[in-house]
């Protein structure tokens, strides 16, 4: 079995889960004998967050030598950055609408139309655009049984390799524009979603959360939409806690400062925690568009002096973070998935996470709150931070349910996804 | 011979009411919830299973018998919420072919934490059995049938108990069949029943499972089963949840029709009857004695303690809760020393079992909190309530020493906050 996988971040250089996703679930796929090609944008320019970094080919493969058997990796020049949120260029968007190219033969057979994002980096959709193209002449070059596609911004390339190919296209969701921007859904990148979801043969959601927002807001049909947990890797450690010497107990939150992860709802609960309990502070580690907001509020709030921010944190930082850590929070207001309270939980971190994430559905060694409940949400991290032997339940039992998480289980499941759409082409070419 | 002897628990918690750190009241039960499963449980169990019990007593004549153990917390509930169903339970005691069973009033652990509160508990039932019933327990069965060798000799010091029930358990049995009468090894005065597990769960567990050989089960069947035990034993212990009837199986199950005919199935035997637990004790002789050094219960397939004490948090709380004791009782304060009896139920335990939380069984069914994590947060928030309360309360009961201590600190000026409980205390 041979995939050609669109993907836009690969580890290390990552800025969320999308790559850890990715990572994960090749790695696993290339155990499983599945021959994997993989394409990922190459960055022309730095981009200015500073934290995504996309090699080029040779560079990639020599930062993880033998590490995969069956995968191949494949670059292209471009600056896709999937959670960028950059001012508008109005006028780049334009040049780039009017400029767009039909592939290869001269027709487009992916129709998007493009409207002018207000909120995205125009940078953004032209991209996706000659990512698309690039991604067809790549393809032409490569032999492969099914064409998979990573969030919106590489679905219209995998329309197009489908297209191209004549192979079955499956989209995987991580997450949709309703988890990223809430109501105010950007339409561009709403109807790429849709006309990618539409396409496909199957998608794969994340969670039964993902799917539900799939079949409501996209119109998929339910039946098409097949649920594929996340998981985490498992590197044996951890059994053993050894908590670090520091005066102050600390509470973290990891991830992008963004709408979606609900940091204001993390602080409003820190307050109240403060009222209570004086020795702790809160570590936010991570980037993003509401981080000035946020420091401003946690400033004007009166706990300034309580609330770190660390910025992005990469690889050594983020364990770090994790062992220092009396309790992991995760508030998303939507979270897809939410992979980083796995690895807390893998980590022996004990877990607060919001139920309005994916994770919440199959997790059970965890604490789980709605996102919008301050006074719960306190109440539990006060609990946490109070009761060591509710820190030591959720470590223990947090641990090994993370262990039933595998990424060979993932596969097997994507395996059994391609086997399907194979066969259904089969029976339409018969 | 083979006598059936059954015995029914009969209990709900007097579950909490959520319980955040920022509460501040001392109302910590869910009366709402409360009278709303106990409301429930009567319509589909109490009720109709009472009226079915009454109906076969006198369809045979006495010769059907019965025994109840029903706990002080649900009593209260019932009067309180479901007073109907207490009614039917005195028309059963008036039949004069139903036995009440002593336990501990709050069905709490306090066997394993506190022998004082163990006993005044047990003694406490015993009063409210007499009051509502007109008799007074000679059978004692402990909550969940826990039970190890140190407990005959505390029945035995109360005084008024013939037999203690508990579960048969393999491990303690051995070789040994639960079909006769025992005696603990450790006590001359004293009787055991021992549950007979396999014929109990057939009827409470295995009714409706459709995937069991034995399925559908029929009274006729079961009392084939109960004819075997002729020849090579006296008693079949049927010890069961009362809930089993209507609430467990469900009455579409049958499990209501089973019942309706299973006496006159086993009736037809010549050689079998039906006795109450005092009964059975009376009739049959010990014929060896049983040694339970490691404490054994009624509860999952382990048959141990790890429903209520298998976690951290769950070891936790209890000793906290009995740390509390000595306080609680200096407070002199009827109303915190109830809460406090009421936070003994061995239900709150169960809730925080973390055992097969994963596989959602059983352990989940019987709990309304979403998680274990989140009934040891709740129950330990009301804990430090009633912490706090406990401080008050004996604060207020030593005016004086505290008069004097303010008085120091009002010469020094140094103290506006005990100023303040000065005046409080003096008004």
């Amino acid at each position: 079995m041979r995939t050609f996988m669109l993907g836009w971040e690969f580890p290390p250089f990552i800025s969320g889960g999308l790559g850890t996703a990715c990572y994960g679930l090749t790695k696993a796929m290339d155990k499983l004998g599945i021959k994997v090609t993989f394409v990922l944008p190459r960055a022309d320019i730095t981009p200015p967050v500073g934290s995504v970094k996309m090699l080029g080919t040779e560079e990639f493969e020599a930062t993880m030598p033998g590490r995969f058997t069956n995968v191949r990796f494949r670059t292209i020049s471009s600056t896709l950055r999937p959670y960028a949120t950059a001012s508008s260029h109005r006028e780049q968007i334009s040049n780039l609408a009017s400029k767009q190219k039909t592939v290869q033969n001269g027709v487009n057979p992916f129709n998007i139309s493009i409207s002018i994002p207000d909120n995205y980096d125009g940078d953004m959709l032209s991209s996706v655009i000659r990512y698309a193209e690039k991604a067809t002449c790549v393809a032409a070059s490569e032999n492969f049984d099914v064409v998979h596609a990573h969030d919106w911004m590489t679905y219209p390339a995998g329309e197009a390799v489908s297209w191209q190919s004549h192979k079955p296209l499956i989209v995987h969701v991580h997450s949709t524009e309703f988890d990223r921007s809430g109501e105010h859904v950007n339409q561009a990148v709403y109807d790429i979603e849709r006309t990618g979801m539409h396409a496909a043969a199957k998608v794969i959601a994340v969670s039964n959360l993902t799917k539900e927002t799939i079949v409501k807001h996209y119109g998929v049909p339910p039946a098409k939409v097949e649920v594929v947990y996340n998981a985490v890797e498992h590197n044996g450690d951890g059994v053993c806690h050894i908590p670090p010497e520091k005066k102050d107990k600390i509470v973290l939150f990891l991830g992008r400062i963004t709408m979606q992860k609900g940091p204001e709802y993390f602080l409003a609960a820190a307050k109240k925690v403060l009222d209570e309990i004086d020795n702790v502070k809160f570590v936010m580690a991570g980037d993003g568009d509401m981080m000035h907001r946020t420091i401003e509020l946690a400033a004007s709030m009166g706990i300034g002096n309580k609330v770190l921010f660390t910025g992005f944190l990469n690889g050594e930082d983020v364990d770090r973070a994790y062992k220092m850590a009396d309790l992991y929070v995760m508030p998303s207001v939507s979270e897809p998935f939410g992979i980083s309270s796995l690895e807390a939980m893998n980590r022996n971190v004990p877990v607060l996470m919001s139920k309005q994430s994916g994770v919440a559905e199959v997790v059970t060694h965890a604490l789980k709150v709605d996102f919008w409940d301050i006074n719960e949400m306190a109440n539990k991290m006060i609990a946490v931070l109070k009761r060591p032997p509710l820190q030591k339940t959720l470590r223990t039992n947090g641990f090994h349910e993370a262990h039933k998480f595998t990424w060979e289980d993932s596969a097997k499941k994507v395996a059994k996804i391609y086997d399907e759409v194979i066969d259904q082409a089969k029976g339409k070419e018969d | 011979m083979a006598s059936v002897c059954f015995y029914f628990q009969v209990h709900q918690p007097n579950r909490l009411r959520h319980y955040t750190v920022f509460d501040h009241g001392d109302n910590y039960f869910d009366d709402h919830k409360n009278a709303e499963i106990c409301r429930k449980v009567a319509n589909k169990c109490y009720l109709p299973t009472n009226r079915l019990m009454l109906e076969l007593i006198h369809k045979h004549r006495g010769k059907f018998k019965i025994s109840y153990s029903i706990t002080g917390v649900l009593l209260e509930q019932l009067e309180k919420f479901a007073p109907e169903v207490l009614t039917t339970f005195k028309q059963l005691a008036d039949t004069g072919c139903v036995e009440f069973l002593g336990e501990t009033y709050y069905h709490s652990l306090g066997f394993l934490y506190s022998k004082e509160e163990f006993i005044e508990q047990i003694k406490a039932h015993r009063r409210t059995i007499k009051r509502l019933f007109g008799q007074t327990p000679r059978v004692f069965r402990n909550t969940e049938l826990i039970y190890n060798n140190s407990l005959p000799p505390i029945i035995e010091q109360i005084g008024g108990f013939d037999a203690i029930i508990t579960e048969g358990a393999d491990h303690i049995l051995g070789y040994k069949s639960p079909n006769f009468v025992y005696r603990p090894v450790n006590s001359t005065r004293l009787k055991l029943l021992l549950k007979n597990y396999r014929l109990s769960d057939d009827i409470a567990f295995r009714f409706s499972n459709r995937d069991w050989r034995d399925w559908p089960l029929t009274a006729d069947k079961f009392a084939g089963w109960i004819n075997n035990i002729n020849g090579c034993g006296y008693v079949a212990n049927l010890f069961m949840d009362y809930e089993t009837f209507g609430e467990h199986q469900w009455e579409d199950t049958g499990i209501f029709e089973f019942m309706r005919h299973l006496p006159g199935e086993i009736l037809k035997h010549p050689d079998n009857d039906f006795k109450t637990p005092s009964e059975a004790v009376k009739a049959y002789s010990a014929v060896d004695s049983i040694n339970v050094p490691h404490t054994i219960s009624w509860a999952d397939i382990e048959r141990d303690l790890s429903a209520w004490r298998g976690n951290d948090m769950q070891e936790n709380a209890l000793a906290e809760l009995y740390r509390l004791k000595d306080r609680v009782g200096q407070t002199d304060d009827d109303g915190i020393i109830t809460d406090w009896r009421n936070l003994q139920t061995s239900d709150h335990f169960y809730y925080m079992c973390t055992k097969y939380f994963s596989d959602g069984d059983v352990h989940k069914y019987f709990n309304h909190y979403d998680s274990p994590y989140d009934a040891y947060i709740n129950f330990m928030n009301v804990l430090d309530n009633l912490d706090y309360r406990c401080s008050e309360a004996i604060l207020k009961k030593q005016p004086r020493m505290y008069e004097l201590d303010t008085k120091r600190n009002v010469k020094t000026r140094n103290d506006t906050v005990t100023n303040r409980l000065c005046f409080s205390e003096r008004t």
